[in-house]
């Protein structure tokens, strides 16, 4: 046990001196891998245990938007706007969450409702083009170096604030996954009937994981609205989005605590890859390789690069 | 006319036949008695395609039937009446019938033989109509039969027919089978029932725990001692 | 009745006939396979860029180029299953979902590449029929009428032949079709096939009134899905009714407020009617 404390406690140092070793660009990097890691990392909190959602798309669009109105629209401060958008996107996924669980809409059905409503907040942020600027997107007004605007040209602070979020949710996965309520949502996965016969409160403990994943979601929406300083429709909402969050919690390997994380090492370095390789040349040309990718993964590696590799290892220590 | 030589099956590492070996020649009724899980289904599907032989030889006059798969072995002229009917239950009565001729050698002929199996169930005639699913367990049973014998088999293979039908059902159904014996089919049936089967057939096999462990003509067999204690209660 | 909105609901109708096609498609590959085809609409994508290719930058006559369509769709059918379904059939539904989501990745993006993100549009107007008070499209007219004549093929084909009993009958119960003489692979295959033939009628239907352009699928996607929730997953008699019903809502959400909203007020009264039936509204 303590061996394992000592082991991340070197990997937090080590990763506190990052943003003092790594020039510009490679730190942009790093806070993305940081807070896509921590939004992979929520997804795959409801995605380990069967509740797979293609809508994570509508929680980060809704989180990202909330923040970024209101400080452009009341000069509200993204430290209240933040929670402001976490209690709409609570309540958002308990509006979609309840009905679907309490009628136990499951599996395709859940994904399908899942699909729509990320695609559905997309249409809403268009529609309301007035405020949100619509396909074009917003950009939050920028007013230097602020902390209590959460801006900040420089990007070290940015990368703190990122790193810091990628440990709690890691923390909270950890909590969450120990004890009774873990084990209870196993049963659940597992068969509803069964658990629920049990005893346990099959929508609540649903709910529960839903709307913690959710949150979190938000949270990574609206840092990444005060990091990039832009925010449009196509990068927080939308069946797009939806699909690479999935993609990447799936590739690295959401049963694992570092999985969802490795997914977005892997889907980062992918994207950057092919943009650095294609430019503006042949505008699709990424995604299509991406496309082919996720279905390569999907078919031949479905338990993404952490399950391969553990399996490896499994194997080898067998043969031993 | 089928012969089946060291059969041996299994489901991933569990054993479910062991060196089974029987034999049923043209135009007689074989029984293949045991209890709950002895393995009669899984002999059933090994036959019938549905589950690959571990070890063993399959022949069907003289054609070997190792390793060919289920639609083969329809071809071949073995029709396989699973266990609990397993009738489409949305699909009617006729429709049922239908896919039974699915084969391309038994669609010239689905009018024909539709007539003749309505002969032979004339309840199934009365409800053609019906959706599968809706009719009383005998009457599934019949369909189940009749369904099988739309591909005007030559050996036809019943996997406990008298699964949860009332007794007196249970005796209807068994008359059926003895009419199609009549007709000139050859019958391998698989049954818990053990007591009626051996009235029904003319050989039978039991089967304990995926082993042979008696053979012998339907007569001897009701009077031998282990079979009367251990499966007729006497 | 107000003239306007009586001409919103009759396209509402007409709206719902398409609608319903693609629904059919939709859950016939589902009670078959038993997989989503999360990529649906973009195999109409598919359908409508090789409509306008055909037509426009090689001159074919529009019947023409529409025949060809319908047949290229269905082939992308059989080569989806083949590739891409087939490996992930035995997979957890999540992996199924996403290999088709892969697809509708990169079914979006190479039609980036190929075509751009113009809007493109075929060009050829049909003229409106004036009934009295009312305009009606006659291109919605004839997607309508082809609809029908499709669905009703479909019912014709379902309940008559022997492929087609043996579709309907697999979906009840796979394992004993060998004992039929059936060829699983064969049936899902032709089921593919026709699942892509369908989704290419829809798109011979829907070239005519709306621009193709790589994320159109995005525009009727999430209404299929809703359809299909709606009517219950695999339920195709179901599925047309929650067709028509998603089309009406759509075409006086449209009248009322605007058409980017209306599919807004389509999802929210979708959960709305979820609360009322948990496994759709029409479900056995």
């Amino acid at each position: 046990m303590t061996r394992q404390v000592a082991l991340w406690a070197v990997l937090i140092a080590a990763l506190c001196t990052v943003p003092f070793m790594l020039p510009s660009y490679f730190l942009h990097i790093a806070i993305q891998v940081l807070l896509w890691g921590f939004i992979f990392t929520a997804w795959s909190m409801m995605g380990r245990f069967g509740l797979v959602s293609l809508g994570h798309g509508a929680f980060m669009g809704v989180g990202a938007y909330t923040s970024a109105l209101l400080w452009n629209l009341y000069g509200l401060t993204p430290w209240l706007g933040i929670p402001a958008g976490v209690v709409l996107t609570v309540l958002l996924a308990l509006v979609i969450g309840y009905p679907c669980f309490h009628l136990r809409i499951v599996g395709h059905y859940f994904a399908l409702v899942t699909l729509a409503l990320s695609q559905v907040v997309a249409l809403i942020v268009i529609a309301a083009r007035d405020l949100t600027g619509g396909s074009l997107g917003m950009t939050p007004r920028a007013v230097g170096h602020s902390v209590a605007a959460l801006q900040f040209p420089e990007r070290v602070q940015f990368y703190f604030i990122a790193l810091g979020l990628w440990l709690i949710v890691l923390a909270i996965r950890h909590w969450a996954g120990r004890g009774m309520r873990s084990a209870a949502l196993t049963a659940v996965g597992e068969d509803e009937t069964a658990a629920a016969a049990l005893g346990i409160d099959v929508l609540r403990e649903k709910l529960r994981v839903t709307v913690i994943s959710a949150a979190i979601t938000a949270v990574g929406g609206s840092v990444f609205v005060q990091y990039l300083m832009y925010v449009n429709p196509e990068t927080v909402s939308g069946v797009g989005i939806s699909l690479q969050i999935v993609f990447a919690s799936i590739a690295g390997g959401m049963y694992g605590a570092l999985g969802p994380t490795v997914g977005a090492l892997l889907t980062l370095s992918l994207t950057e890859g092919l943009r650095i390789a294609f430019g503006t040349s042949f505008i699709g040309a990424a995604n299509t390789i991406y496309g082919i990718l996720l279905i390569l993964f999907i078919v031949f590696m479905p338990r993404g690069l952490l399950g391969v590799i553990e399996d490896a290892l499994a194997r080898r220590r067998a043969g031993s | 006319m089928l012969s089946i030589a060291g059969l041996s099956a299994e489901y991933g590492s569990f054993r479910a036949l062991f060196d089974v070996s029987l034999e049923v020649a043209a135009g007689e009724a074989v029984a293949v008695l045991g209890p709950n899980g002895a393995g009669k289904t899984t002999l059933m599907r090994v036959i019938s395609g549905m589950l690959r032989a571990a070890a063993g030889e399959l022949t069907f006059d003289g054609a070997s039937l190792n390793g060919l798969k289920a639609p083969r072995i329809v071809a071949a002229g073995i029709a396989h009446v699973p266990e609990n009917r397993r009738l489409f239950a949305r699909l009617t009565v006729e429709e049922n019938l239908r896919m039974g001729a699915f084969l391309p050698a038994a669609r010239p002929h689905f009018a024909e033989r539709l007539a003749w199996v309505f002969e032979l169930f004339p309840r199934l005639k009365e409800r053609r109509g019906q959706l599968a699913g809706t009719m009383s367990g005998g009457e599934q049973q019949m369909c189940a039969i009749g369904r099988a014998l739309m591909s005007k088999p030559r050996l036809l293979l019943l996997d406990e027919p008298s699964a949860g039908l009332a007794p007196l059902v249970v005796e209807q159904v068994f008359d059926l089978v003895r009419r199609i014996r009549r007709e000139g089919f050859t019958v391998l049936i698989v049954e818990q029932n053990v007591q009626q089967a051996l009235e029904l057939v003319d050989r039978a096999y039991l089967l304990e725990a995926g082993h042979i462990t008696l053979s012998g003509a339907a007569r001897e067999l009701l009077q031998n001692d282990v079979v009367r204690r251990s499966y007729m209660g006497l | 009745m107000d003239m306007f909105l009586f001409e919103a609901m009759i396209n509402g109708v007409l709206l719902g006939g398409v609608l319903a096609l693609l629904a059919l498609g939709l859950n016939l590959i589902f009670g078959v396979i038993d997989v989503v085809w999360i990529c649906y609409a973009e195999l109409v994508m598919c359908g409508m860029y090789a409509i306008y290719w055909l037509t426009a930058y090689f001159g074919w006559p529009f019947v023409l180029s529409c025949a060809v369509a319908l047949a290229a769709v269905a082939a992308l059918g059989v080569v989806l299953h083949l590739l891409v379904i087939q490996p992930v059939l035995r997979s957890p539904p999540i992996n199924q979902l996403l290999a088709t989501g892969g697809v509708l990745f990169f079914l979006q993006s190479f039609a980036t590449l190929l075509f751009g993100t113009d809007f493109r549009n075929l060009g050829i107007r049909l003229p409106a029929l004036e009934l009295g008070d009312i305009f009606l499209s006659v291109s919605r007219l004839l997607a309508f009428a082809a609809a029908i004549i499709g669905a009703l093929g479909l019912w014709l084909f379902l309940s008559r032949t022997y492929i087609g009993t043996a579709i309907r009958a697999i979906a009840q119960d796979r394992d004993i079709m060998g004992l039929m003489g059936v060829d699983e692979r064969r049936i899902y295959l032709i089921t593919s096939a026709i699942g892509g033939a369908l989704a290419g009628l829809g798109s011979c239907l829907l070239v005519l009134q709306y621009d193709v352009h790589p994320f159109i699928g995005l525009t009727f996607g999430p209404i299929l899905f809703m359809i299909c929730v709606l009517g219950g997953l695999g339920n195709m008699l179901g599925g047309v009714l929650a067709a028509f019903v998603m089309g009406q809502i759509i075409a006086i959400g449209g009248y009322f407020y605007s058409i980017e909203l209306a599919d807004v007020l389509a999802f929210a009264l979708f959960i709305g009617l979820i609360f009322l039936r948990p496994q759709g509204i029409f479900s056995r």
